[in-house]
């Protein structure tokens, strides 16, 4: 064994990869419950992956075919209803993993420095997700998967000048059609998982560079002792694989109960109008992106069209995703654990939960007035969290920060 | 292109539009009660289909041998009592009737029900069927509570002569259980399946919980660095 690997350790640094960011990778010891979610993002995207692979060898990516062969995945090809299952449940999961990964971001302020580029590279992963799914979304041509798309990509012809002709050259035809659903299929399945494989790879040689935050917000690399090891600090491998495979456990019982006993999950995960097949000629009653892109979606709703254009409200939409990447700079807190931190930050983190919560809500909704004025507030909310923060986070008193971990 | 930049707009134009038309003609669904795991339901619902439905409505993401393997029927119990017009058993389930006509006789195909269990709901499909009501107004002297105006005919007014109400309930609620069968075949298998990965993975969130205690001990008692 030995042998073998000093064979290979002369031509690949295995060990020495191995010992740097697993065996002898240092990570705080007081890891809680929200720090499962990161290897669990690395789970699903991988079962994506494979269970992307395996559609792909089945699906038609053509108008004529795509609601008929996602069908026939579903009924003829053999476990072909479990991998479309996995993956469409891997879906929504993905981003219930993601949200919850980047509260853990929110709550103990692992974007401040020197973390600002691990919170940069992870938002613009969380944008090519939002990418990626929305476009998955389009390939089984279903009304939603059509009506979405028509509605989504339209927005595109709101830019001011070229629109119109960007919209065509995005969709390769005037409407949404065959053209549209070849590239979005193209890019779903070879150049955003490129993307993002590329994302996480980067995203974590930043982390590994720095080290980990944890729920102290505490650096455990300025307490090492006499051979350089951090007091607060255990190998990632074993402690954190273990405890990271009892998390995928616990994970799966609840992914699998989504998936055998109710993988439409009542329309929120597959909506009940995504089974009638693409119909240009037939707007449906209610069309509505799925959940997880429903904030963003009532943001758009929220900002009225002026001088006669859609494009302030598609402005304000990019604007909710763009300001996510300035957030380590907005933040001028000494502290950075929800643990430590004044009470105005806690007001500020709590209004936000329920506003983009709220958000969320109201984008699955048809516009009425009252709901038109609840995404207004809700959006005026939103922003107020990022545009107010210098301000919320340089007043009220922090608590004092330990030394070393606590238990 | 105008169109196409205003549509968020229409959009939520027409979803107001539809929401009063839904509002004025909803009624309140009745609970079908359907029993996938019942087979004798799941035949009958079959045949019954076959016999009053399948003249107009496909369920071409159906096979006929694919229904017989799944509801414990063999070719030969397919070909007496499912098949009218000599398909071949592993054939797709269309129906015979050309769509031109279709349209002259009904003003629209009527539409292929493979997936109407999962675009409408089981409840949706037993109400409707229930819904039809005299109305000298319409084509066919009927008219129908759930969706107003419906094109279709009472076609299953003879199930109902002579016989009491629950008996007919019964025989719709077949249909409508096999029509939710015939919405997601796979919906047979997964309850079952699911059973016994939940309880592999309940065993495995054990050992997986005494293994990652076991490495922790190191962690609590902090002599973890004189392990190796």
């Amino acid at each position: 064994m030995n042998n073998k690997q000093s064979w290979i350790d002369q031509r690949f640094p295995l060990t020495k990869v191995w010992n740097e960011h697993l065996a002898e990778y240092y990570t705080p010891r007081n890891f809680n419950f929200w720090y499962f979610f990161g290897s669990l993002a690395i789970l699903v995207l991988v079962m994506q992956l494979v269970t992307g692979i395996f559609l792909t060898m089945h699906f038609k990516p053509d108008a004529a075919n795509a609601f008929a062969s996602v069908e026939y995945i579903m009924r003829d090809v053999e476990w072909g209803w479990l991998m479309r299952y996995l993956h469409s449940t891997g879906a929504s999961a993905f981003f219930v993993v993601i949200y919850l990964h980047m509260y853990r971001g929110l709550l103990y302020g692992s974007y401040k420095a020197p973390r600002e580029l691990i919170w940069v590279l992870g938002m613009v992963l969380y944008i090519a997700l939002m990418a990626e799914a929305f476009m998955g979304y389009v390939l089984p041509w279903g009304q939603m998967s059509y009506w979405g798309a028509q509605v989504i990509i339209s927005l595109f012809g709101s830019v001011p000048v070229i629109g119109p002709d960007l919209l065509i050259w995005i969709l390769g035809d005037y409407a949404v059609g065959d053209p549209a659903l070849n590239r979005f299929f193209s890019l779903h399945v070879v150049a955003l998982p490129l993307i993002l494989v590329v994302l996480v790879f980067l995203h974590i040689v930043a982390l590994h560079a720095v080290g980990s935050n944890n729920p102290d917000g505490i650096e455990i690399k300025k307490n090492k002792d006499k051979d350089g090891i951090p007091k607060d600090g255990i190998p990632f491998h074993p402690y954190y694989s273990v405890k990271d495979i009892m998390g995928v456990v616990a994970f799966l019982i609840i992914f699998c109960s989504v998936v055998f006993f109710a993988p439409a999950m009542n329309g929120y995960f597959l909506e009940h109008a995504n089974f009638i097949e693409a119909n240009p000629l037939k707007t449906p009653d209610h069309i509505a992106p799925l959940w997880y892109l429903t904030p963003f979606y009532s943001v758009l709703r929220a900002i009225p069209p002026m001088f006669g254009s859609q494009f302030p409200g598609v402005l304000a939409m990019g604007a909710a995703l763009v300001i996510l990447v300035a957030l380590p700079w907005l933040d001028r807190s000494p502290v950075k654990s929800i643990r430590y931190r004044s009470a105005p930050f806690k007001w500020a983190l709590g209004i936000f939960v329920v506003s983009f919560i709220m958000l969320g809500w109201l984008g699955m909704q048809p516009v009425t007035p009252v709901n038109a004025a609840l995404a207004r507030i809700g959006t005026a909310l939103y922003f107020g969290f990022f545009i107010l923060m210098p301000w919320y986070t340089s007043i009220g008193k922090t608590k004092d920060v330990p030394e070393r971990t606590t238990e | 292109m105008k169109t196409l930049t205003k549509l968020p707009l229409s959009v939520a134009a027409v979803a107001l539009a539809f929401n009063v038309f839904a509002a004025g003609s909803s009624v309140p669904l009745e609970d079908a009660k359907t029993d996938i795991t019942d087979t004798a339901s799941l035949q009958n619902g079959a045949k019954l289909f076959m016999n009053y439905c399948s003249g107009c409505h496909a369920i071409s993401f159906m096979r006929y041998n694919r229904i017989g393997a799944d509801l414990g029927l063999t070719d030969e119990d397919i070909k007496e009592n499912l098949m009218f017009a000599g398909q071949k058993v592993g054939e797709n389930i269309v129906t015979a009737m050309p769509e031109a006509d279709a349209a002259a006789w009904f003003g629209g195909t009527p539409p292929d029900l493979s997936l109407v269990s999962r675009s409408k709901g089981t409840d949706w499909i037993y109400t409707y069927l229930k819904g039809f009501y005299a109305d000298e107004s319409r084509l066919f002297g009927v008219n129908n509570h759930v969706l107003e105006n419906a094109s279709m005919p009472d076609v299953l007014w003879s199930l109902k002569e002579g016989r009491s109400d629950d008996e007919f309930d019964k025989d719709v609620r077949d249909i409508t259980n096999f029509l939710d069968y015939v919405g997601e075949p796979a919906k047979l298998i997964r309850g079952d399946l699911g059973k016994k990965v939940l309880f592999f993975l309940a065993i495995l969130f054990v050992l997986s919980y005494l293994l990652k205690k076991e490495y922790w001990k190191d962690v609590k008692y902090g002599i973890w660095r004189k392990r190796d």
